[in-house]
């Protein structure tokens, strides 16, 4: 065990594959010779060399269409886009091209790639750089949306993206970079589509993702100190595959649901997930599920005003207990 | 009757340098003529109501689509877009399962699930038709360095229209690959219509291709779109510089297409007498001229014309004879494992 950076995951998480495997190869902004402008791909170019390691011009469309054309000819690219905000200049790639190819082209096609992108808020660059958009990619047939929280997962879960054969798109959140984790020595691989339970508790569901696990956790801290309020945090980890099975047996045991949510409200994960809950397990519940988000506007840059609108550890914590009548 | 030896010292004889040689030539013509007589029949059962969606002729144009396909080694790769039924004919992919797909029956190459704008057919290197202006051109980029990387020897080759020099994807293609100095081929072939627009109405310069190539470094290359001899051997010298690690290629193709846009597009906004211009330069009819001129006698050409046409006979009683696509397909293949579940 050591303790690393999410930052530093990233790093060995990419380095662990290219190591595995030298069809792995990796490409984006700033990548390689200077480490990536959030510092999360540092060393790597000097490890793996300029054949593997390739910054690019600033291009988006051409980063992942040349992603996809390697994949589909045999490599196994990593792409990084460097904000997630970005994804609206190339969104052709994540919504016509990557998503459909195999099934237009009935199995022929394969694309086995992955994305990375830096996703949300906290870092008050305002509303061009700060979005959390994994709702955007999750509503796409044919992709696969990972977000990690912590650096374990970082590791695991990317080996997993890019040892699958469908294209994965992975959100690493911004403000997660500097914070540190617990990591196990050695090799570390993962599943797609498992949500974890990160605290187990009875009488309250929390679903979060990313930056809002760790105020999930924080939140469910005070409800049990203060409130006497045991609530149970998932980690939903995967939005696509979406491990419903953990999440609608947790609100079996529970008998309430809140998610917890960066993304603006309309159409959010969060939705959905509600939507699957009320459908299968409706009569489990002993209360309306609540989502808890970011207002539908776009993020304002000032840090008083950013703070206010996402979702915070108090929210989470006023929003249950409300709720539970407490 | 002569043999194709004796033809080849005639030739020498009047001094016609045929570095083309016969077997290629009637290759080109072979090819062309598929095309022209599927595009046909793809047009003619469209009118019957029996070719659905949209579909994209590319009659006028076949003598790039024959002249690139035929200087191609196995294993090099075309991207094409919407337009692309000719390029998939020439990588001899079966005549039925165009058609089929065309009229969205089972036995089309991707079983009706793809459609006319999506012809692909990984085994002869068709890698796909892409319907969004300009993707693919990076995405054949990254087949590109894919062969750079491996060190294979393939090239990816690249045909799309004139409207699409005018998208941001074209532009960023073109330098990554200039930088990247990727084993691919730009073909653009320059119709003069973006859809129902002159490209020269909205270009800001004359050749929508050529005229950009200084841009990213690259050679200013126009070449006769509708003369398959003059593509294939602009296309010999883009694979053999590919081939050497010397870089990609943009060539731009002058051609017309004789018929709309697409199907909804009857092209009157074409100048009165504009069509018949370019029927003059026909490809087919200039090939035709171009193998008599090489000794290739009317009966030679009249019996490619008559197999060609019995394969595209027997091709469409063959589509009209074939079911629709089964129900079982609709969810198969949305995701590698077969299937296209996204929860648990």
């Amino acid at each position: 065990m050591a303790e690393i950076t999410y930052r530093d995951a990233v790093i060995r998480g990419i380095a662990q594959e290219m190591q595995r495997d030298n069809d792995v190869v990796f490409l984006g902004e700033d990548v390689a010779k200077a480490g990536g402008v959030f510092k999360a791909t540092v060393g790597l170019y000097e490890q793996f060399g300029p054949l593997r390691v390739r910054d690019t011009p600033i291009s988006e469309q051409a980063i992942l269409g040349a992603a996809m054309g390697a994949a589909m000819t045999g490599l196994k690219p990593i792409a990084e886009i460097m904000f997630s905000d970005f994804f609206a200049v190339c969104f052709d790639y994540i919504a016509n091209e990557f998503p459909k190819s195999r099934y237009m082209s009935n199995g022929q096609t394969k694309c086995p790639l992955v994305v990375r992108t830096g996703n949300g808020a906290g870092s008050r660059f305002g509303a061009q750089h700060s979005q959390s958009i994994e709702n955007w990619c999750m509503m796409i047939p044919g992709l696969k949306v990972v977000a990690p929280s912590n650096p374990t997962d970082v590791i695991g879960l990317l080996a997993a993206a890019v040892r699958d054969p469908d294209p994965v798109i992975f959100f690493e959140h911004k403000s997660l970079y500097p914070t540190k984790g617990e990591v196990p020595d050695g090799e570390i691989v993962d599943r797609l589509g498992t949500a974890k339970i990160v605290r187990p508790g009875k009488d309250a569901t929390i679903l979060a993702l990313a930056l809002m696990v760790p105020r999930a956790l924080a939140a469910a801290e005070t409800l049990a100190s203060e409130h006497g309020i045991e609530a149970e945090v998932v980690d939903v980890r995967s939005l696509v595959p979406l491990d419903t099975q953990t999440i609608l047996s947790s609100v079996a045991r529970t008998h309430r649901l809140f998610t917890v949510e960066e993304n603006p409200r309309l159409c959010g994960w969060g939705a959905e997930i509600v939507s699957i809950v009320a459908d299968e397990a409706f009569y489990d519940l002993d209360g309306p599920p609540v989502r808890i988000t970011t207002p539908h506007i776009p993020l304002p840059a000032a840090d008083n005003l950013e703070d206010i609108v996402l979702p915070t550890p108090a929210r989470i914590v006023e929003t249950v207990k409300r709720s539970l009548g407490c | 009757m002569a043999t194709a030896k004796d033809r080849a010292q005639a030739q020498a004889a009047s001094g016609v340098n045929d570095d083309i040689g016969e077997a290629k030539r009637l290759e080109l013509y072979r090819t062309q003529v598929v095309i022209r007589e599927a595009e046909q029949r793809a047009f003619d059962l469209f009118l019957q109501n029996l070719v659905k969606g949209t579909s994209h002729l590319s009659l006028g144009q076949e003598a790039v689509a024959a002249g690139f396909a035929v200087a191609m080694k196995p294993g090099d790769l075309s991207f094409c877009t919407y337009r692309g039924h000719a390029h998939t004919l020439a990588r001899g992919v079966p005549v039925e399962k165009v058609l089929g797909e065309l009229m969205q029956r089972d036995n089309g190459l991707m079983r009706g699930k793809g459609g006319s704008m999506h012809l692909t057919s990984e085994e002869h290197g068709v890698m796909g038709s892409y319907a969004i202006i300009g993707a693919h051109l990076p995405i054949a980029c990254g087949a590109a360095w894919r062969a750079q990387y491996k060190g294979d020897k393939d090239v990816s080759v690249c045909f799309f229209g004139d409207g699409t020099t005018n998208i941001g994807a074209f532009h960023e293609a073109l330098n990554f690959a200039a930088v990247w100095k990727l084993p691919v081929i730009f073909v653009c072939e320059n119709n003069l219509y973006m859809e129902y627009t002159p490209i020269g109405d909205v270009t800001a310069v004359p050749h929508p291709a050529a005229d950009r190539a200084a841009a990213y470094g690259l050679e200013r290359i126009i070449v006769d779109g509708n003369d398959a001899d003059a593509v294939y051997r602009t296309a010999q010298v883009a694979f053999d510089k590919a081939r050497a690690g010397n870089g990609p290629s943009l060539i731009e193709c002058l051609t017309y297409r004789h018929s709309g846009h697409s199907r909804a597009d009857p092209a009157k906004y074409r100048p009165e007498g504009e069509l018949e211009k370019w029927k003059e330069r026909d490809p087919i009819k200039i090939y035709k001229e171009r193998l008599k001129q090489f000794g290739i006698g009317d009966e030679a050409i009249a019996k490619i014309d008559a197999e060609v046409r019995k394969v595209v006979d027997d091709a469409t009683e063959a589509c009209k004879a074939a079911p629709v696509p089964p129900l079982d397909i609709l969810t198969t293949d949305v995701y590698a494992d077969g299937g296209w579940a996204w929860r648990n």
